[in-house]
C-alpha cells in the first residue's frame, strides 16, 4: 500500500475523523528513514492507547510502530492480553484471533502474502505476551521457527500473566511468589531466547525498552532479516509496574535497574553468519546514503 | 484496490482455463472415473485454484491431504505445508485466510475436537475457509472407524455444515462449497462433511469436470470485513476495544455480531438451493413411513427402502444435505404426510433426530435410529427391522440383536 492510497476526497476531507486526516497529512508511510524520532513530529501509528499510565508497553509500542521499516505493507500479529487491547488502536493492519496462536496465524499470512504479492515485500511481525509467547503458545512459536518462517517475533515479557492479574508464567523468575505460585515459583525463568538460536532463529535480541535508540535498531534488524533469510526473535522486558508494586512513573528506571551487566535483561544478541553479512550490506547501503546526501547538501550550498 | 478484471477465459500457470463456475459445474461436458473418495478430493482441489493447503496426517483423510500435497508439487496450489497440530493448522488456515488467500485443508475426528476453538473463530472473522471432515470415533478408548459424533459439534460454531453422501457429493459440493461460502453476504468457512471409510476409503464412480477447467480465483476485496493485507487504509478498528467495556455497548456489539454471523449461514440458504438443487434430496414423500437421513445413512436406507418395497411396504426417503442451514420448512413440508419418521444415524446420541424433532410437529412421529457408533456398519437390515417395528409388522429376529 502506498501513501497514496489513503488519500481522502478534498470534499470529503472535513468530514473525515482528525486521526485520519492526521493519518493523511503527517504520517511517515513511505518514508524509509523513519525513526523513534518521528515521535513528537509526525503522526504516530498509534493514536492512544487503554494501558495502565506509565505502562512500559506503551512505550515500546510506540517504539516498535515508529521503527517498523515498511509500515504500508507491514501486517501485525497479536495475541490475547495486554496487548490486543492496544492493536485496535494501531494504524497498521493487525490480527487478533485467538491465545497462544500467532505464530501459526502469522504462518499462514506471511505465506498467502508471498503467493498472492510474489513481488513486494510483506513484511509480518507478531506482538505477543508471555504467557502467548512461552506457555499456551510455546508449540507453535517454536515450530515457526524449525520450519524457518519468515516473520519476526517479538515477546512483550513482562514476566506474568499481567492482563488476568498477575499469575505465575513460564518467563517468571524463580521465587516469585504471585497468584498460582503461592509458595513462590519452583522453577527458573525459560531460557527462551536460547531456545530461539538453537530452534533456527537468524537474529535474537533480549534487552529491555528504555532506549528507543536501540528499539529503533534491534526492530528494523528483526523486520529485515526476517524478510530476508529466516525467523527474528526479540524478547523486550516491559515490566507490569502494577504486578510488581510499582508507581506510575517507575516503570522506567525498573528497566534501567534490570539492564545492568549482571542482571537478566542485560543486553544480549545473537546474529547468524546469513544474517551478518546481511545487515553488513546493509550498513554499506546507509554509508552511501548518507555520504549522498552529504555530498548533494555540499552541492547545494557551493 | 481497484476492482479486479474478470479472469473468465484466461488460463493459470497449469494452462487450465478460469472458468464461469456454473458452467463448468452444471453444462460441461463430465468425464466418468472410478477413484477413491480421497482421490476424488485430490481432483476437485485440482479444479479449485486454491492458494494455500495445510495438512496434518490423522487417519481417515491422512491420504487425502497427502494427495493434495502432490497437486503442490505439480503446481495446481500455491503453497502447502504440514502443520505441528490440528490446532495449529486451522489457525495457520485462518491466518492465511486473512491475507486474502483461498484456503482448504482437511480433518477428523479427534482433529476437529483439538481444533475446535478455531471453528467459532473463523466464522466470527468471516473466513471462508473449506475443511473436508472425514469424520471418525472421537471416543476414548481409540478408535479410528467412522462415528459421526464431531458433526454435532461444528454444528454450533456459525459454519456452514454440509453432509455428503457418496463421492459424487463431494466432488462436487467442494467445488459449488466455495462459490456459496465465498458470496459477500455469506463469506463464512464450510465444514464439508462426510463419513470416512465409507466415503474416503472404497471406489466409486464420478463424473468429473474437464481437467483444463477450474474455479475463478478468489477475490478478497469481496469480503465484508477487511482482508489483512495493507492494501486498503488501516483505520483504527474502536476506540476501546470491547472486551473492556462491561456495559450495554459492549453486550450489544458482540450480540448483534453473533446475530450476524448467523444470519450470514440463513443467507447462504438462497446460493446454496441454486448450487445444491435444494438443501435435501425427497423420494415418496406420500409414504406413511418416510426416512431422514445424512451422509452414508442415505445409501443404507436407499438398500432398506428396496428391501422393504419388495415386501409391499412403501417407505419415503428425505436426504438431509445441508445441516447449516438447516432445511427445517422443506424436512416440514416433506414429512406433512408421515405418521412416522424414521432417523437411521451413525452415532450414539442422534443429534439429526433431536434437530429432526425440533423443526416438526407432532414430533412423537419421530423414531430416533437405528444408531450404531464406534466403527459399525449400519446393514440394511437393521433399518428395515427398525421400520417394521414401528409399524407393528412382525420382523424376523437378527442374530445378535434378539427378537
Amino acid at each position: 500500500m502506498s501513501k497514496e492510497r489513503i488519500k481522502i476526497a478534498e470534499e470529503l476531507f472535513d468530514i473525515m475523523p482528525a486521526e485520519y486526516q492526521d493519518l493523511v497529512k503527517r504520517a511517515t508511510y513511505g518514508n524509509e528513514q523513519r525513526g523513534w524520532k518521528d515521535i513528537g513530529n509526525a503522526k504516530e501509528l498509534i493514536e492512544e492507547h487503554s494501558l495502565c499510565a506509565g505502562c512500559p508497553e506503551s512505550m515500546a509500542f510506540r517504539y516498535i510502530l515508529a521503527s517498523l521499516p515498511n509500515p504500508e505493507d507491514t501486517v501485525m500479529v497479536g495475541s490475547t492480553g495486554c496487548t490486543s487491547l492496544v492493536f485496535p488502536h494501531v494504524g497498521v493492519h493487525n490480527i487478533h484471533s485467538l491465545f497462544g496462536n500467532q505464530n501459526a496465524i502469522a504462518s499462514g499470512l506471511k505465506r498467502a502474502l508471498t503467493v498472492r504479492f510474489p513481488d513486494r515485500h510483506k513484511d509480518v511481525v507478531v506482538l505477543a505476551g508471555d504467557g502467548a509467547t512461552v506457555d499456551i503458545g510455546l508449540d507453535m512459536t517454536l515450530q515457526a521457527w524449525f520450519r524457518q518462517e519468515k516473520f519476526t517475533t517479538i515477546c512483550f515479557d513482562n514476566e506474568l500473566y499481567a492482563n488476568t492479574g498477575g499469575q505465575e508464567s513460564g518467563l517468571m523468575q524463580k521465587g516469585f511468589v504471585a497468584k498460582m505460585a503461592p509458595v513462590g515459583k519452583t522453577f527458573e525463568k525459560v531460557r527462551l531466547p536460547e531456545i530461539a538460536r538453537e530452534s533456527g532463529c537468524h537474529y535474537v535480541v533480549n534487552c529491555t525498552v528504555s532506549k528507543p535508540n536501540l528499539i529503533e535498531k534491534v526492530i528494523k534488524n528483526a523486520v529485515h532479516i526476517a524478510r530476508e533469510i529466516g525467523p527474528t526473535y526479540l524478547q523486550l522486558y516491559t515490566p507490569c509496574i502494577l504486578e510488581i508494586g510499582k508507581n506510575s512513573m517507575e516503570g522506567l528506571q525498573e528497566m534501567r535497574d534490570s539492564e545492568k551487566p549482571t542482571e537478566r535483561f542485560a543486553y544480549k544478541e545473537y546474529v547468524s553468519e546469513p544474517a551478518k553479512e546481511l545487515l553488513a550490506e546493509l550498513a554499506a547501503k546507509e554509508k552511501e546514503r548518507k555520504a549522498e546526501a552529504k555530498r548533494q547538501l555540499a552541492g547545494q550550498t557551493a | 484496490m481497484a476492482a479486479q478484471a474478470s479472469f473468465i477465459g484466461q488460463k493459470n500457470k497449469k494452462e487450465q482455463v478460469y472458468t464461469d463456475p456454473w458452467h463448468m459445474m452444471n453444462e460441461a461436458a463430465r468425464t466418468p472415473s472410478f477413484f477413491t473418495g480421497s482421490e476424488v478430493i485430490k481432483e476437485a482441489v485440482r479444479r479449485a485454484s486454491c492458494d494455500i493447503m495445510v495438512a496434518y496426517p490423522i487417519t481417515p483423510q491422512s491420504e487425502a491431504a497427502a494427495l493434495c500435497g502432490e497437486l503442490f508439487a505439480e503446481g495446481y496450489i500455491g503453497d502447502y505445508f504440514r502443520g505441528e497440530s490440528e490446532f495449529a493448522v486451522m489457525s495457520q488456515c485462518a491466518g492465511a485466510a486473512f491475507g486474502g488467500a483461498r484456503v482448504f485443508t482437511t480433518t477428523a475426528g479427534p482433529g476437529t475436537m483439538r481444533a475446535m476453538e478455531n471453528f467459532p473463530m473463523w466464522a466470527g472473522a468471516r473466513l471462508p475457509i473449506q475443511m473436508i471432515v472425514t469424520c471418525r470415533g472421537i471416543n476414548s478408548p481409540l478408535s479410528i472407524q467412522p462415528d459421526t459424533l464431531e458433526i454435532s459439534y461444528l454444528m454450533q460454531t456459525g459454519m456452514l455444515v454440509w453432509h455428503a453422501e457418496t463421492a459424487q457429493d463431494f466432488y462436487d459440493w467442494i467445488l459449488k462449497g466455495y462459490m456459496v461460502s465465498e458470496e459477500p453476504d455469506v463469506h463464512l468457512p464450510l465444514a464439508l462433511c462426510c463419513d470416512g471409510f465409507f466415503v474416503t476409503h472404497t471406489k466409486d464412480m464420478v463424473d468429473l469436470t474437464p481437467v483444463d477447467m477450474c474455479l475463478p480465483p478468489y477475490d478478497p476485496y469481496r469480503s465484508p470485513v477487511p482482508c489483512m493485507d495493507m492494501e486498503c487504509p488501516p483505520v483504527r478498528m474502536m476506540r476501546d476495544p470491547f472486551v473492556m467495556k462491561s456495559n450495554y455497548i459492549s453486550y450489544a456489539t458482540h450480540a448483534s455480531w453473533q446475530q450476524e454471523v448467523w444470519a450470514a449461514v440463513e443467507r447462504s440458504r438462497k446460493h446454496t438451493i441454486r448450487w445444491m438443487d435444494g438443501l435435501i434430496d425427497t423420494e415418496n414423500t406420500d409414504a406413511d413411513v418416510i426416512v431422514v437421513a445424512s451422509g452414508t445413512a442415505v445409501s443404507q436406507s436407499r438398500e432398506a427402502i428396496a428391501m422393504l418395497e419388495e415386501e409391499g411396504i412403501k417407505v419415503g426417503l428425505v436426504k438431509v444435505k445441508t445441516l447449516r442451514p438447516w432445511p427445517g420448512s422443506e424436512i416440514r413440508e416433506a414429512t406433512k404426510h408421515a405418521k412416522h419418521i424414521i432417523v437411521p444415524e451413525f452415532n450414539i446420541t442422534g443429534w439429526l433426530a433431536r434437530e429432526v424433532s425440533a423443526t416438526i410437529p407432532n414430533n412423537e412421529r419421530v423414531h430416533a435410529g437405528p444408531h450404531v457408533c464406534g466403527g459399525m456398519t449400519m446393514p440394511p437390515e437393521i433399518i428395515a427391522a427398525e421400520i417394521k417395528t414401528v409399524l407393528g409388522v412382525k420382523a424376523p429376529s437378527l442374530a445378535g440383536r434378539g427378537g
